[in-house]
C-alpha cells in the first residue's frame, strides 16, 4: 500500500466513522450481546446469571414458541405466494393502455401508504364478526349457498375465532399489496416491447405471452420482493399486535415469533429466554433466505445476461 | 448493558433539558411517574399542586407515562428511574425481587405512618417479604352491578340481587334473549365481560390460585370448581354465539359498553364504574351494587378482590427522602380524601372524615367499604409472573368459553405451564434472596 493509498484509505474512514460507530454501538454490540444474553438468566434489572444452553433447552419444549413458529411459517407461506399473485396481476392489468391509467395505478398504491397502526384499526372494524363490512360483503354469496345447499353457513369470526384470526392477517396483509405492485410495474417497463410484437407475430396468445414473456423477464423483480417479503412477514409484528389490542389473538392464533420476544422480554422480564427466540428468528431469516437465494439461481433471468 | 444505560441516560439528559425544572429557586425537583390520565390524572395533579404550594423546599413534578410497569423497568435498568412512581399493586413482587424499589420500612416510621391507619387488606398489599415497599393511593374493590331495568323486564325484582352463584345462574337464563335466528340478543351474566378479574375468581370458589411462594395451587378445589363453572357457559349459551355477541360491543368507556346499552345484565366491577355510567350511560340508567354471589356451598362473609394504586420509589431514585415527603403528603386525611373523592373512590384508610360517605357521589360507596372490610376480601394476585400467568390463562380461558378445551385439561395445562415458569422466577430469586433480605432488613 502506498503512501497515497492508506492516505486515502484514512479520509475514507474517517468519513464513514460516524456510520460504523453508530453500527457498532446500535447494532453490532446488540447482536453480541444477545448472543450472551441468550446463554443467561436476564431480568434487564440484575445482571445476567450465566445458565448455558438453558434457554435454549426450554425453548425446545415450550409449546408456545413452537406455535409462534407454526403461525410465522404458515403466514409468511400463505402470505407471500398470495401476495406476489396479487401484486403481479394488479401490474399487469394497470400496464394496460387504459384511460386513466395513472389515477387506477394511484388508488391501488395508497393504501400501502396507510401506517400499520392505522391499517390494523381500520382492519379492525372491517373484520368485526357482527359489523365488519368483509362480512357484509360475504353475506349475500353466503346466503345464496345456503338457499341453494339447505346449508347454514355465516360469516366468520374474523378476529375472536382460533380458526380465523390468521387468515383474517393475511387478507389484512393484501392490503398493502401496492407497494410491490409499483416495483412490478417498474419491471415491466424494462421488458422490451419487441419480444412481445415477436411472439404475436408467431400466433401466441395474451397467457402464452404473459408466461412466456412476461413470467421470466419479471423473475429478478419477482425474487427481489419475494425475499423482502420473506423478511418482513418472519418480523410480523406491529399489525397482528395492534388487531389483538396489544394481545396474540384467541387461542394465541396471532401470536408470531417477533410478538413472543417482545413478550418475553418486556412483559415477562425474560430478556435472556427472549434473546435465545431472537437468534433463532434470525437464523430462520438467514437459512429460508439461503434457500430461496439458492433456488432462485437458476430460475432467475436477468436480461443483460 | 453499559452503551444501553447510557443511550437512556443521554435521552433523560436531552429530556431534562427540554422540559425547564421551574426548581430555579432552588427547590429540589421530585420527578413523579404515573400511569393515570383523564380525570384520575387531573385529580392528582391537584394533590400534587396542593403539597408543592404547601412549602417552599420541594417542587414535585408528574408525568404520565403509559404502559408503566415496562418503563419503570427500563428506566431502572437504565439508572435514571423517577423519585416516585404511582404502579399498580400486582407488579410488586416482580419489582421486589428485582430489586427495583427501595424497602420503605424506616422512611414511613420516620413519615408516622402506621399500619392501624389502613384498611388492613391495602396494607398487606404494599407488604412483601416482610418489607413495606409502597403506600395506598386509591383503592378499589370489585362487586357485582346489575341493570335494574332488565331485571325488571325478565321479571326479576330489580332490588334483589342474586345471593348464590345458582341463583346468579338462574337469573342468567331468565335475562337471555335470543333472535329468530338463535343468535344472542342479550345475556344475563359471562365470566368474559369484562373479564379482568379471571385470575382471582377462583376466591369466590374458596381461595386463590397461588401459596404466596413457590407453588400455584390451580390442582386445588377452588381452582377446579371455578373451571367448571366456566366450562358450563358454552355447553348453555354456546362458545361462537357468546363471541358474536362479544364482536358487537363497543368500548369500555363509551355509550356502547355492554353494561350500559342493555346487551349485559350483570357484570363484575370495581369502585370506578359509577364514574363511566354518569358519564357514558343513558342518564335514566338504573343499576345496583352487591357482592358477587359464592355457591351455595360455600356460605359466609362476602367475598370479593381487592386492588390498589401504589406509590413506590424506585431504586437509584436521586431524591428519596423528598420523595417520601410527598408520599406521606398524600396519606394524610385531607389528601386521601380530595384524591379518593375527586376519582369518585372510596379510601384505603380506616377512618374518614364525618360526611365523606354521605356527601360521596357515588351511591353505593358503602357496599365497596364493607366488602374492603370482609374477612373474605383477598389482595389481587401480585404472583411475580403475573403477565405471563395472565396471558396463559386468557388463553387457555378463551378456548375454554369457546368449549373448545376441557376445564380439567385447560387447568392441567395451565398449572404445568405456569409452575414451570413460577419455578424459574423462584430459583432467580433463590440465587439473592440472603444477600437481599440482609440488606433490606439493615436499611428497615
Amino acid at each position: 500500500m502506498t503512501a497515497r493509498e492508506k492516505e486515502r484509505l484514512r479520509t475514507g474512514l474517517l468519513f464513514i466513522s460516524p456510520w460504523l460507530l453508530g453500527f457498532a454501538a446500535l447494532t453490532l454490540y446488540p447482536l453480541l450481546a444477545s448472543v450472551w444474553f441468550s446463554l443467561c438468566d436476564y431480568s434487564v434489572l440484575t445482571e445476567p446469571v450465566f445458565l448455558g444452553t438453558e434457554n435454549y433447552r426450554e425453548l425446545w419444549r415450550d409449546e408456545v414458541f413452537w406455535l409462534a413458529l407454526r403461525n410465522t411459517v404458515v403466514f409468511a407461506a400463505v402470505s407471500i405466494p398470495l401476495g406476489t399473485a396479487l401484486a403481479i396481476g394488479l401490474a399487469v392489468l394497470l400496464n394496460q393502455p387504459v384511460r386513466g391509467r395513472g389515477l387506477y395505478r394511484t388508488i391501488f398504491f395508497l393504501p400501502s401508504l396507510v401506517p400499520a397502526i392505522s391499517l390494523a384499526i381500520l382492519w379492525q372494524w372491517l373484520l368485526n364478526g357482527s359489523v365488519g363490512l368483509v362480512n357484509e360483503v360475504l353475506q349475500w354469496p353466503l346466503s345464496l349457498v345456503n338457499l341453494v345447499a339447505g346449508t347454514s353457513l355465516r360469516a366468520p369470526d374474523w378476529l375472536n375465532d382460533p380458526s380465523w384470526a390468521l387468515w383474517g392477517l393475511v387478507l389484512t396483509g393484501l392490503w398493502g399489496a401496492g407497494n410491490a405492485m409499483v416495483i412490478y410495474l417498474a419491471g415491466l417497463q424494462e421488458i422490451p416491447a419487441e419480444l412481445y410484437e415477436a411472439a404475436e407475430m408467431d400466433g401466441a396468445n395474451a397467457w402464452q405471452r404473459f408466461v412466456n414473456i412476461t413470467l421470466p423477464l419479471l423473475t429478478p423483480v419477482i425474487f427481489f420482493n419475494v425475499i423482502m417479503g420473506l423478511i418482513g412477514s418472519l418480523q410480523t409484528f406491529a399489525v397482528p399486535y395492534i388487531l389483538t389490542n396489544g394481545g396474540d389473538g384467541p387461542g394465541r392464533s396471532l401470536l408470531f415469533l417477533a410478538t413472543y420476544i417482545y413478550q418475553s422480554a418486556f412483559d415477562y422480564w425474560n430478556m435472556g429466554y427472549a434473546s435465545a427466540l431472537a437468534l433463532v428468528l434470525f437464523l430462520l431469516i438467514l437459512a429460508l433466505t439461503l434457500v430461496v437465494v439458492r433456488f432462485g439461481e437458476k430460475r432467475v433471468h436477468y436480461a443483460g445476461r | 448493558m453499559p452503551v444501553f444505560a447510557a443511550a437512556l441516560a443521554l435521552l433523560h439528559l436531552i429530556g431534562g433539558a427540554a422540559l425547564a425544572a421551574p426548581g430555579g429557586d432552588g427547590r429540589v425537583v421530585v420527578e413523579y411517574w404515573e400511569k393515570w390520565t383523564g380525570l384520575e390524572a387531573d385529580v392528582m395533579q391537584g394533590v400534587v399542586d396542593d403539597f408543592n404550594a404547601s412549602q417552599d423546599r420541594i417542587f414535585v413534578r408528574m408525568l404520565t407515562v403509559s404502559r408503566m410497569d415496562q418503563k419503570m423497568m427500563l428506566a431502572t435498568a437504565g439508572g435514571v428511574p423517577p423519585d416516585i412512581a404511582g404502579l399498580w399493586a400486582m407488579y410488586l413482587t416482580s419489582y421486589v425481587e428485582n430489586n427495583a424499589l427501595m424497602p420503605l420500612d424506616k422512611l414511613a416510621r420516620e413519615a408516622g405512618l402506621h399500619e392501624d391507619d389502613y384498611i388492613p387488606v391495602f396494607w398487606q398489599m404494599c407488604r412483601q417479604k416482610g418489607h413495606l415497599w409502597a403506600l395506598p393511593t386509591t383503592p378499589t374493590v370489585t362487586a357485582l352491578h346489575w341493570n335494574k331495568k332488565m331485571f325488571r323486564a325478565a321479571g326479576l325484582d330489580p332490588e334483589q340481587p342474586p345471593r348464590t352463584l345458582e341463583e346468579l345462574e338462574e337469573f342468567n337464563e331468565r335475562l337471555t334473549k335470543r333472535a329468530a335466528d338463535g343468535s344472542l340478543e342479550q345475556i344475563g351474566h359471562m365470566p368474559q365481560e369484562p373479564g379482568w378479574w379471571t385470575r382471582d375468581f377462583s376466591n369466590w370458589f374458596g381461595g386463590p390460585v397461588w401459596d404466596g411462594g413457590g407453588r400455584l395451587l390451580l390442582d386445588q378445589q377452588p381452582s377446579i370448581d371455578h373451571f367448571r363453572w366456566a366450562a358450563t357457559y358454552p355447553q348453555r349459551f354456546g362458545g361462537d354465539d357468546m363471541n358474536r355477541l362479544r364482536g358487537a360491543f363497543g368500548n369500555f368507556a363509551s355509550p356502547q359498553n355492554p353494561f350500559f346499552n342493555g346487551k349485559v345484565a350483570m357484570i363484575v366491577q370495581g369502585v370506578w364504574m359509577n364514574n363511566f355510567i354518569r358519564q357514558y350511560a343513558e342518564p335514566d340508567f338504573e343499576y345496583g351494587v352487591a357482592p358477587f354471589p359464592t355457591p351455595a356451598a360455600r356460605p359466609g362473609p362476602p367475598v370479593s378482590v381487592a386492588d390498589c394504586d401504589v406509590l413506590v420509589i424506585p431504586n437509584g431514585a436521586r431524591h428519596p427522602r423528598e420523595a417520601m415527603e410527598f408520599i406521606a403528603y398524600t396519606q394524610t386525611r385531607a389528601a386521601m380524601e380530595k384524591l379518593c373523592l375527586g376519582q369518585k373512590k372510596f379510601t384505603p384508610l380506616r377512618e374518614v372524615s364525618p360526611g365523606f360517605v354521605e356527601n360521596h357521589p357515588h351511591p353505593y360507596l358503602q357496599t365497596f367499604i364493607d366488602l374492603a372490610n370482609s374477612p373474605n376480601v383477598r389482595p389481587i394476585l401480585a404472583l411475580p409472573t403475573v403477565l405471563q400467568y395472565s396471558n396463559d390463562l386468557a388463553t387457555y380461558m378463551n378456548l375454554l368459553l369457546l368449549g373448545r378445551l376441557g376445564p380439567d385439561e385447560a387447568r392441567a395445562a395451565l398449572q404445568e405451564r405456569q409452575q414451570r415458569a413460577l419455578d424459574q422466577k423462584t430459583e432467580r430469586w433463590n440465587r439473592v434472596k440472603d444477600k437481599r433480605l440482609a440488606r433490606w432488613r439493615a436499611a428497615s
